[in-house]
């Protein structure tokens, strides 16, 4: 009885420290005396996040993050990331644990509502495909009826394939895996027809098989999968943080500013490079940054472009088309506000 | 006179009597001799093929994996992540001290004869985790730190497994002493504190540490989650300790008690001069059986994203630059799994035999 009072005190205290300390501490101000930005990633999803042979994280999400830390240290390094299961994710980001969720995350209204979450923007816009087998002589996924479907338990993925197939009328037989390596031993060994899964994910699941071109991806796209970096709700200020290091990112590919010629775009004539660079204007200073950060993310991490190349894209084994994650002045839909 | 006593006839000895009796010595021993030596022709050849014969060991790139056999140059390229996890380079020595400590601590106690081995021993449950302690998190005597978030693959699997049964077994068997306390509130609170945690799940326990726990602490009381995972390590693993023990004290026959009073030793020193050498003693393999099963279930962290060497392996077989390597990156864990597993059961027999508690004699 002794034991289950004093755990209710401890519980009163606890709740009671909860409730006021909450409001206090900006996480800027946090992150610049830690030293060190926390990041939450997946525990390895190729392109993403992935550590590599020298167990460094690499991947779009991981860069997200970097430059974030470019932008606050001028140092790509200084971010610690948190491997992150699913079920984990939300919590982490909640409870403090981590300043930024890049988890290959997609935004949705529930969880931009509800959890008391705010996504930054969208670093990777994904969407369900399918990969099916070229013996099946198919080249269109409306041509699918009466398939068998090999699919990931428990993911959106299997809700958007069955309003799909319900909207166009057509039938499927589910199979379903627990994993997505499972996934694809069933495919390779002829047990569906189809493999269903973000597009992102499916090149890097078709070079798993034997022979990688015996299979191709059909060019729909059933769902939209905004992909992007979270924070928590209540702190406008690393809110901004986190939403101008990506869009930093965009506009410097707009503007032709890459991580190689950075330093001589320095000297630029052009106002919206010399307003992103820092070098007229206080834009860092509004976001309580460094005046230099757009300049800092740039040199350290590259832009988005470079960005998308070096961890998705096509000379990657991944090969992955900028599709709609090219610019929009290139016919993609990636946009973001001016620096101004 | 007598005869010179003669051989048995040739059926019955030798080689072929061996085979007679152990393998052929009835139809249905037939058949399954048959079958078995089928089995093995037909399975051996091709892994020999795939482990060793046309595998790929050395290289550098991916592409270097063309053979049909398996890619172990997979494994070596990444065995440094898989070992130590995202220990910075320069400063892996201090694991590698680790792990040699450890060797030192604990060969000696495979040979018979080593002198002072019994020092070894008790070094390697006292001196060797606190040298762990300064060492590996680092942040004393101007050693660096190295936060918890960066250990990982086989290091911290044995970090889990190492301080999981080293604080087990002490709380265990306080536990179970109390459970078999005269005094009323220590043997409820025991028997409380055993029941519920032998009633969830280790996987309950983690998830508990890792996803409901941080929502309850106050903001900036935020200890790592490595932590969280420990502690409920081991306390889920005490209450199993203390059943096992609990096992061996009701073991020890109500003579030995009324002895040990009879001699005027009070609690404490009955306890632990009489009754918790026998009782330990008649429960080593129990112990033993529990400690290896711990150290498989710290593969459990995996759900909870901590990297022990299943999650890094895991981590990395997706590597969309080697084909598939999933095969070769599971053989390898469950290699090393399987040399810690079987050190720690030899130990055991090995023990066992010494003390001799199987009354065989």
């Amino acid at each position: 009885m002794k034991k289950r009072l004093s755990l209710v005190a401890v519980a009163a205290t606890l709740a009671g420290t909860l409730m006021t300390g909450n409001v206090l501490a900006s996480i800027l101000d946090d992150v610049k005396s830690r030293g060190h930005v926390q990041c939450g990633v997946t525990t390895g999803l190729p392109g993403f996040s992935q550590p590599d042979d020298k167990g460094n994280w690499t991947g779009i999400d991981v860069d997200t993050c970097r430059a974030v830390a470019a932008a606050v240290f001028g140092s790509a390094d200084k971010v610690q990331f948190t491997p992150l299961t699913a079920k984990e994710r939300f919590t982490a980001l909640q409870s403090g644990e981590i300043d930024i969720l890049s988890r290959n995350t997609t935004w949705t209204l529930t969880r931009d509502t509800s959890l008391g979450l705010n996504f930054t923007g969208t670093n990777y816009y994904d969407g369900q495909g399918f990969l099916v087998s070229k013996k099946l002589g198919v080249d269109n996924a409306e041509q699918l009826d009466g398939a068998t479907v090999c699919i990931q338990a428990g993911t959106t993925t299997e809700l958007n394939l069955a309003d799909y197939f319900r909207t166009k009328d057509m039938k499927f037989n589910p199979l379903v895996f627990d994993t997505s390596e499972q996934t694809v031993s069933g495919f390779a060994a002829g047990r569906c027809d189809v493999l269903t899964s973000d597009r992102s994910q499916l090149a890097a699941l078709r070079s798993k098989l034997e022979d990688p071109s015996s299979a191709i991806i059909l060019p729909n796209i059933i769902s939209k999968e905004p992909l992007g970096p979270v924070v928590r709700q209540g702190d406008d200020q690393w809110f901004n943080v986190v939403k101008w290091a990506l869009f930093a990112q965009i506009n410097a590919e707009e503007l032709g500013v890459t991580q190689d010629n950075v330093v001589e775009m320095k000297s630029s004539e052009n106002p919206e490079i010399q307003r992103l660079l820092g070098t007229t204007g206080d834009m860092g200073e509004k976001l309580g940054l460094p005046a230099d950060f757009g300049f800092r993310i740039v040199q350290t991490v590259g832009n988005y472009g470079e960005m998308y190349d070096r961890n998705v894209g096509p000379d990657t084994p991944l090969g992955l088309d900028r599709g709609l994650n090219a610019l929009w002045s290139n016919g993609g839909i990636m946009y973001a506000p001016p620096v101004r | 006179m007598s005869l010179p006593s003669e051989l048995p006839p040739r059926q019955e000895i030798g080689v072929i009597g061996w085979v007679r009796k152990n393998l052929f010595s009835s139809w249905y021993n037939i058949v399954l001799t048959l079958v078995a030596a089928y089995l093995v022709v037909t399975s051996v050849g091709p892994l020999l093929n795939w482990v060793f014969l046309e595998a790929t060991f050395t290289g550098e790139t991916a592409a270097d994996c063309s053979g049909e056999g398996a890619c172990w140059l997979f494994i070596g390229q990444r065995l440094n992540f898989f070992i130590y996890g995202f220990y910075p380079d320069a400063l892996q020595w201090r694991i590698d001290i680790m792990f040699g400590l450890l060797a030192v601590a604990f060969a000696p106690q495979f040979i018979e004869r080593f002198p002072a081995r019994k020092w070894f021993g008790i070094f390697g449950l006292t001196g060797l985790p606190l040298i762990g302690y300064i060492l590996i998190p680092g942040g004393w005597f101007g050693l660096e730190e190295v936060p918890s978030s960066r250990w990982g693959g086989l290091m911290l699997t044995l970090i889990l497994a190492y301080v999981g049964i080293l604080a087990a077994l002490p709380i265990g068997t306080v536990l179970a002493l109390g459970r078999r306390s005269d005094m009323p509130i220590i043997r409820g609170l025991c028997v409380v504190f055993i029941e519920v945690w032998r009633a969830v799940p280790l996987i309950t326990v983690l998830f508990m540490a890792s996803v409901m726990l941080p929502l309850f602490l106050p903001d900036g009381v935020n200890f790592e989650k490595l932590m969280r995972a420990l502690i409920g390590i081991i306390l889920w693993q005490s209450a199993y300790m203390a059943e096992v023990v609990r096992g061996g004290l009701q073991a020890i026959p109500k003579g030995q008690y009324e002895a040990a009073s009879a001699l005027g030793l009070g609690y404490w020193r009955k306890t632990g001069l009489v009754i918790l050498p026998q009782a330990l003693t008649l429960v080593i393999p129990g112990i033993v059986n529990t400690f290896i099963s711990l150290f498989k279930d710290t593969t459990l962290v995996l759900i909870i994203g901590l990297f022990d060497i299943l999650g890094a392996v895991q981590s990395t077989i997706t590597d969309p630059a080697w084909r598939n390597v999933t095969t070769e990156g599971y053989v390898f864990v469950a290699f090393c799994f399987w040399i810690f597993c079987f050190g720690m059961s030899r130990y055991s027999q090995n023990l066992e035999r010494k003390l001799d508690t199987g009354h065989k004699s």
